[in-house]
């Protein structure tokens, strides 16, 4: 490897490959060392903290459902979450290339503390560099956050255990089919809406059960299938997906059909999956259901004790295969 | 948007599955498909499981991307390092490897090398950059290959002159010749491209019944299509007829479509081509007519607009580049592509060695991502 390609940066292998080799070996310790989305640190009063950064390149800035600054907030703000925090404060940092309209970033500038004020979280300190023309593609951004863990939550992609039920919040892939159809050239005549929203409140509410949440992922870059194959390794566990259950609008299949996408390895901005207890499974669900940013949940499969490390999907028209991993590059510049 | 949900039919799907299981007799059969878009599919939706373990489907040669020869891609990655040209070419094309680079390794280092998803996004990137030699390396079958002819004849009637064409397009009916005599492929019937059919119509295939005595039936795409195609090829074996049947019928007309067909015909004109892992075939590639010769970035019967890096003359064995890659034989229906050495360990989607392992309608690109659960469990649900 002499040069960093686009698929270095694709969220698949090849990213985790790169991390481990060069960053991991160079900061090496037990909180980066789980590579989770955000770290949690235990303070010496006893408190957890968790903490989380992201950075922002999405093409285009301003999407169907969405734009650079709504994606900067939900970022930190579900990535904070999923590590079974509740955010507290956040920062934001921009890179904007010379000449970029000032309506256009009070634009994203208002965006993001809409989405902050939504979601219940302060934007504290910030940054803001110009550089000259061509040499960065409109606008960069960066947020970070911190957040904190209750006592007796305990959430974890190595706490999957046999028997557990597989939730998932919603409709799958709307973020970034909505993103592909805002791009010059990519013309698909469909009105999806990005479902970028911020996941903290209505994690909150399933987190008033900690015993029966063992586990919670936003499948961004690389989809369920890269997120639930995660799970699968970190706990050591298989899996058994039936596609039937899991929920796609059927705009978003017809544009994979177009393009040869598989919803399963499309981004998500607004959606979690959830591993719980199955005998909590009922109740998580009705929880989930009752809120605006759930009402399309859906039990999707279980945990087993077969097949470790695999997901076993049973397709919609009966067959059986394995669901890998995303491998190689997917669309770059969709967040 | 009847196709969503109705050709998944679980029930339908296990009473075809039943009814194959009937009609299938014990010996082995291999049916074949030549489309990427079939081989996804009968991946993706598990329909091995669907099937008696006798039956096997293969995949031939369906994917455009995985049977240009290492040749064309070192003719185009030598053009895309002349001064003021790029490279507008399908994503495919990128990753997959010539003899010593591939456009996306040359983008890397500062080749301008760009996306299309349609051929005609060509003639605007010509409109916005005129300064600049802009060469479409065409790859595609009869399905792709009209659209290609429809932008170079626009280009035309606009006086665009800064487009060149590389056309690695070919033509699906003479390869499935070259395999039926190829002795070391043994195929008992063919699952035919239903894209590539909406254009040629099934009467393009009628040669392969009346001289090799398979049966032929044109598919859809969705899972109640391949089972449904599979039981007429097991019908027509059971009956001891061979005849081009269509499955496809609310997409395939027997005729195809005239209009395509005068198009591509219009701006391009048979001529022999390599395909990988099957080598020479006559009159299987297309090149442009001398009408459109001004458009020819230098195919074998090129222009001098470029000056051709690697040596321009005709590779009978089509080789791979990495010795042990065996693409050749997975193209050919020879070996499934678990059976090649390098198959998940050195050769995977991110760094692919072959190019059925590049293309997102390969045939290992399929048998990767979406594996056959046959190794991992034998329970079922």
């Amino acid at each position: 490897m002499e040069r960093i390609l686009l698929g270095h940066g694709a969220g698949g292998k090849m990213m985790h490959n790169l991390i481990k080799e060069m960053f991991v070996k160079a900061f090496n310790n037990p909180a980066l060392n789980r590579l989770d989305d955000g770290a949690v640190i235990r303070m010496s009063s006893g408190e957890r903290i968790a903490c989380s950064t992201d950075s922002y390149v999405v093409d285009p800035v301003f999407f169907r459902g969405g734009d650079i600054g709504r994606l900067s907030v939900c970022g930190t703000v579900n990535d904070l979450s999923m590590c079974g925090a509740r955010p507290l404060f956040i920062t934001l940092a921009l890179i904007i290339e010379e000449g970029f309209p000032v309506s256009d970033l009070e634009r994203i500038s208002l965006s993001a503390a809409k989405t902050a004020a939504e979601a219940g979280v302060k934007v504290v300190t910030g940054d803001l560099k110009v550089v000259p023309k061509g040499k960065v593609d409109k606008i960069f951004t960066n947020t970070s956050g911190i957040g904190t863990v209750k006592k007796g939550v305990d959430v974890s992609g190595s706490n999957a255990g046999p028997g557990d039920s597989v939730i998932l919040s919603g409709f799958m892939g709307d973020h970034e089919i909505a993103v592909l159809s805002g791009r010059a050239g990519f013309d698909l005549s469909v009105k999806i809406k990005s479902d970028c929203q911020p996941l903290n409140k209505i994690v909150q509410k399933i987190l008033c059960l900690p015993e029966a949440v063992r586990c919670l992922r936003d499948p961004t870059r690389g989809g369920l299938a890269t997120t639930l194959n995660e799970i699968c390794v970190s706990s050591n566990a298989g899996m058994e997906i039936d596609e039937a259950l899991v929920p796609v609008r059927s705009a978003v299949r017809s544009a994979c059909g177009m393009l040869g996408f598989d919803p399963f390895y499309l981004a998500n901005e607004g959606k979690f999956a959830a591993i719980v207890k199955e005998k909590y499974a009922g109740r998580i669900l009705r929880i989930i259901r009752a809120e605006k940013e759930g009402r399309d949940a859906a039990v999707i499969g279980r945990v087993v004790n077969t097949h470790r490390g695999e997901v076993i999907l049973r397709t919609r028209s009966g067959g059986r295969r394995i669901l890998g991993m995303l491998a190689g590059e997917q669309l770059p510049r969709i967040c | 948007m009847k196709y969503i949900s109705e050709f998944y039919d679980k029930r339908i799907a296990a009473g075809l599955s039943g009814a194959i299981k009937k009609i299938a007799p014990a010996r082995e059969l291999n049916f074949m498909d030549v489309c990427g878009t079939h081989t996804m599919s009968i991946a993706r939706e598990g329909i091995k499981d669907l099937l008696p373990a006798n039956i096997n489907l293969i995949s031939g040669p369906g994917c455009p991307v995985c049977v240009t020869p290492d040749e064309d891609i070192d003719r185009v990655i030598g053009i895309s390092g002349q001064k003021n040209t790029t490279i507008v070419t399908f994503g495919d094309m990128l990753k997959v490897p010539g003899t010593r680079s591939s456009l996306e390794k040359e983008r890397g280092k500062g080749a301008d090398v760009r996306i299309v998803i349609s051929p005609l996004d060509a003639l605007e990137i010509c409109a916005k950059n005129s300064n600049r030699k802009i060469v479409f390396f065409a790859v595609g079958f009869e399905t792709t290959s009209p659209g290609i002819a429809a932008a170079v004849a626009e280009a035309a009637r606009r006086k665009i002159k800064n487009l060149f064409v590389y056309s690695s397009c070919k033509l699906i009916p003479p390869a499935m010749e070259a395999l039926l005599k190829n002795r070391k492929v043994k195929i008992d019937g063919f699952i035919c491209p239903g894209h590539v059919s909406t254009i040629i119509g099934s009467s393009a295939y009628e040669f392969i019944p009346r001289e090799f005595g398979i049966p032929c039936v044109i598919a859809g795409f969705e899972p109640l299509d391949i089972l449904q195609s599979v039981y007429m090829l097991l019908k027509q074996i059971r009956e001891k007829r061979k005849k081009v049947e269509i499955q496809y019928k609310r997409c395939v007309a027997e005729e195809g479509n005239p209009v395509a067909r005068k198009i591509l015909s219009k701006v391009f004109r048979p001529s022999d081509a390599v395909w990988r892992g099957l080598g020479k075939i006559p009159r299987s590639g297309l090149v442009l007519r001398k009408e459109y010769k001004k458009f020819d970035a230098g195919s074998r019967a090129g222009s001098r607009a470029f000056r051709l890096v690697s040596n321009g003359a005709p590779n009978n064995e089509a080789k791979a580049s990495n010795p042990k890659c065996r693409c050749g034989d997975v193209l050919c229906g020879i070996i499934t592509p678990d059976k090649c050495g390098m198959f998940g360990g050195k050769c995977t989607p991110e760094s692919p060695v072959g190019p059925c392992m590049v293309s997102s309608e390969g045939t290992c690109a399929a048998a990767f991502k979406y594996r056959h659960t046959s190794n991992v469990i034998r329970r079922t649900f």
